[in-house]
Parts: C-alpha cells; structure tokens; sequence
C-alpha cells in the first residue's frame, strides 16, 4: 500500500499543561492511501478540524507523528514542501481571500513560491478552467455566491499542483446547490487529475462515495471503513450525534420494523430499486 | 444600505494614461506638486495649466468628477482665498473698511493660490480616477522597495494595504448587518443627541473589532496555508511593465519642469 498521508498516534493539546485542557486530538491514528479519496467525519467539537491542519504543518503534533508523502512535519525546513503537496480550503470563503480579484487571489499562492509570471498566467487560466470559472476570472470575488467563492478558493490550492488537498468543512456555509456543486468538483479532481481528497464534514451524504470513512468523536478516532459497512452501524452513528444518509435511515428502520430489505443501501435510488423487488 | 459601494474612485476606461505604469504616475504626479509649489510667474501657470488640461484630455476622465473633488474641500478653499485677501497688506488698496483692507496685491496672490490649489486636486484626482487602488499599491510596494535595504517594510505596507482593500466591501457589509441585528433588538443609531449617538455606536464597534480579529486570525492561517512567506522571493502574475506610453509621459513631464524652471529664473512675463 502507497500512503501518501500516515498519522501516528497523534495527540495534540492547544494548551500544553494537560491539567488545563483535554487533549483536542488523543492517540489519532490514520492512513491515506494515494489517489484516494478519504471523508473524515464528525460532529462539531470532535477534533476534526485539528486533524485537519495537522496534515499541512500548521499544527504540529504534541505526541506522535504525521508524515506528509514521505516527510514528517516536525521537519522544519520541510514546511514549504509539505504545504505545497498538501494544499487546503477552508471553511469560510470570505477568510481565505487576499486579493480583489478572482485571478489576482488564484494566483497567490504561486505568487507566493516564486513561479515565474508566465508559467503563472498559465496555471491560473487552467486551474480556473478546471473549477469552471473561467469567466468570472477579472471580477471581484465579493460579488459572487459562496459556492463559486469556494471554487476559486479551490482553483487557488490547485494551482499550486498539489497532491493531495484538505477540504476543512468546505460546505458548511453554503446552501445545498453551492454544496453539491463543490463535491462534484472535488470528485473530478480526483477522478482526472488523480489528486488525493480528504473531505472534513459533517454532511454525510459528502462521503457516500469516499473510498474511507474515518469518524471522529472526542478527539478520538473511533471507527472507520467503508460506506456501505459504516453506514450499517446507524445506532452507533446516531449516538455520536451524526445522522446517516436518508436512504439508509429508513432502509434501516424498515429492517427493523420486519421488512425484508437490506441495511446496507446508501442513495435513494438504490433504496427506491430495494422497494420495488419487494414481493 | 451599503451594497453598492466603490471604493476609490477609479473610472475604468482605456486611455494612454489608465495604461500607464503606476510607478511613473506616482512619479509624475509628486513631481508636478512640487514644481507647483515653485510657479512664480504668469507664464508658469499658463504652461501648469496647459500641462493638466493636456493630461485630463488624454485620460478621457469627465471633467465633472475632478470638479466632484473639489466640493468637499471648499470650505479651505474659501478659508485660504480669504486669509490671503485680507492678510496681504502690500500694494494698493482697493476697498478698506475698519481695520480690514483688500489691495490688488492681495486678491491676485488669493486668486493664484486658488487656482494652484485647484490644479493640485485635480491632478492627484486624475491620478487615482486612473489608477485601480490595487495597482497603485503594486506602484508605491515598487517604488519603496530600494528602502528595503534599511529594513523598511514596503512590501508588508503593500500587503497591509491590498488586504485593507479587499475587507472594505465585507467589514461594511458586516456593519450593516450588526447595525439589523441590534436594531431589531430595540437598539437605536439615529435618535438622541450627538452624545448618545456616539453611545449607541459602542456595541456596534466592538463587535465588529471581535469579528474582524476573528477574520484576521483565520486569514492569517489560510495565507500561511498557501505558502506565504513575505515579501522574500516572491514573483507576480502581472509584473509591472515600462511601454512606450510611460516614456512619453516622462520626457514631457521632465520637459514641462525644464519650462516651469526657465520661467522662474527667465522671467519672460
């Protein structure tokens, strides 16, 4: 297997007195394998999102240790490189924005490592077109909808040419259109351009196709898997304060109330055909 | 209430000036004040105004709007032109009453002072109705950096600067929706006197400050994400770019200086 993120029994404290605090991340351990793509789950306060910047060095682990394609992140000098691999968009379009225009803002980034200017005017023009915001290119971001403010934020990481790119709760401040919008355009870029997704969310139905569920509670990573295994376990789920993918929900309540279907359906047409074979 | 705000006043077009590099505008335009402030002579304000009439023209700028920049400030204007009316007591005298005195001496030097004033304004209007805010900034990063030797930070006021600009639209927008939010609360921001209209102003404020150290911590973490690192080998997208236009401009700027100082040692007028 060809990991191209390893976190090891990582524990990490914002306070470094653990009488103060509780641990944010304790004895997290997880693998990522390369051209995957990875849905790491949770409700809010479980420590998700510190997962999350441990995997470009913006937090670096208290215990334990995570390696970056093949560099660990207490590596100092490193800290570039990882974060050139690793790219990342965050929660909030507005916060992640420095320029006042679209291209100007995708362009920071290789602004920022030195590219020279026309190899930057090329990869921003590409990394534009491949988020399909060709046309906005010369307008200001601010008078966009969230969702198209989170594909620039996106064309900004991609044009950096990263391996894999962190999506921390890249969906929870847009409306369902924007949402679906942004996880077909994070399925793409893993699907032709073989880039390495790890999807942050609290939206289930995000990591129905995601090769692996990580779930997070507590700081703790307690289960992961499959979809079609980890969505079985709805009481579990349910219990941690996460609900699981309508289909499945009621594919599951019908088991129980003694209908003869299985438990393991993800999507509405998977269910809708379940319904249908039922004699 | 603020949707459709504009900050700066820049007036997109496609003249010879708007394509000029910011660099020479700044250039142009701190030279021209200078040589301003220096006129003496008749023949040097008719030359002074020939040089702003030449470059509004080529800037395709309506000249209502530099005439807008003028309004605010026409109370100094009004200040000054009285000040040098009635403060002049050489030449002769035109209208005493009391102890004030009016001489011609007086009112043309009020006059002349008035119209520098007013090619000031409209030349620095020109320059910024020209250029984006964005450029300019780009402009005063490149003519600063040589202090970068003597650890002057002009690229982290540049960077300041750009991010300044791009949180007005948002900071404002913020604004007005606290300003709902605490109104539909029974807040009030337009009745009472000037005092408990300041009052009422401190809640605004400081939830704003709150959520504008909040935007600034989250930003600083996405821009340390995207790799920045300082101003330190960093390169651009659009670098900025000497053309022909901006020779021109130069050359006729250095001509229009050789004039204003022949005129003030010659004096022709």
């Amino acid at each position: 297997m060809d990991n191209i993120i390893e976190v090891k029994n990582v524990t990490y404290r914002y306070e470094e007195d653990s009488k103060i605090q509780e641990a944010a991340l304790d004895g997290v351990s997880l693998e990522v394998e390369r051209g995957s793509f990875v849905a790491v789950i949770g409700h809010n306060g479980s420590g998700k999102s510190t997962l999350a910047k441990h995997l470009n060095a913006l937090f670096l682990p208290s215990e334990g240790t995570v390696i970056v394609d093949g560099i660990d992140t207490h590596n100092e000098e490193a800290v570039w490189q990882i974060r050139r691999t690793a790219g990342m968009v965050f929660q909030n379009p507005d916060n992640q924005m420095v320029a006042t225009v679209v291209e100007e803002d995708v362009a920071f980034g290789l602004e920022n490592i030195g590219v020279p200017s026309p190899e930057i005017r090329k990869r921003v023009d590409e990394a534009l077109e491949t988020v399909g915001m060709t046309k906005y290119a010369k307008s200001s971001p601010y008078h966009l909808s969230g969702g198209q403010k989170q594909r620039i934020s996106i064309a900004g990481v991609l044009a950096m040419q990263p391996k894999v790119i962190i999506f921390d709760e890249v969906t929870a401040m847009l409306d369902p259109v924007g949402r679906t919008g942004i996880i077909e355009t994070a399925k793409k870029l893993n699907k032709e351009l073989g880039i390495t997704i790890i999807n942050i969310t609290h939206y289930m139905e995000e990591s129905i196709d995601a090769d692996m569920i990580y779930v997070m509670n507590d700081g703790k990573c307690v289960a992961h898997g499959k979809p079609r295994e980890l969505f079985q376990r709805v009481e579990f789920l349910t219990e941690l304060g996460l609900t699981v993918p309508i289909a499945t929900q009621l594919a599951y309540s019908l088991n129980k109330a003694g209908v003869d279907i299985p438990c393991n359906l993800l999507t509405i047409d998977e269910l809708a055909e379940a319904l249908c074979r039922l004699k | 209430m603020f949707k459709d705000v504009t900050f700066g006043q820049y007036y997109p077009s496609d003249s010879v000036v708007h394509r000029m590099d910011p660099r020479f505008k700044l250039v142009i335009a701190f030279a021209f004040i200078i040589v301003l402030f220096m006129i003496n002579s008749f023949a040097g304000y008719i030359t002074a105004g020939l040089f702003v009439f030449v470059c509004v023209a080529a800037a395709k700028v309506p000249v209502k709007l530099l005439f807008k920049n003028i309004k605010p400030l026409w109370f100094i204007l009004l200040f000054m032109f009285v000040i040098n009316v009635f403060f002049t007591r050489s030449g002769n005298v035109l209208f005493s009453f009391w102890i004030l005195k009016i001489t011609d001496e007086g009112l043309i030097k009020a006059v002349l002072m008035l119209i520098r004033i007013v090619m000031l304004i409209f030349f620095t209007g020109l320059l910024t109705l020209t250029t984006t805010p964005i450029s300019l900034t780009v402009g005063i990063e490149s003519l600063l950096s040589p202090l970068k030797k003597i650890k002057f930070p002009a690229h982290e006021l540049a960077m300041m600067m750009t991010i300044a600009l791009r949180f007005i639209p948002t900071l404002m927008e913020e604004t007005d929706k606290i300003m709902k939010a605490q109104m539909a609360r029974g807040a009030s921001f337009d009745t009472g006197n000037l005092y408990q209209k300041a009052k009422s102003m401190i809640p605004l404020l400081i939830t704003l400050f709150v959520s504008a150290f909040r935007r600034a911590d989250e930003l600083a973490l996405a821009m340390t994400a995207r790799c920045y690192n300082g101003g330190e080998g960093r390169t651009r997208m659009n670098p900025l770019k000497v053309s022909g236009v901006d020779y021109a401009g130069a050359v006729m700027t250095v001509l229009f200086i050789a004039a204003m100082i022949m005129f003030n040692y010659v004096h022709v007028i």
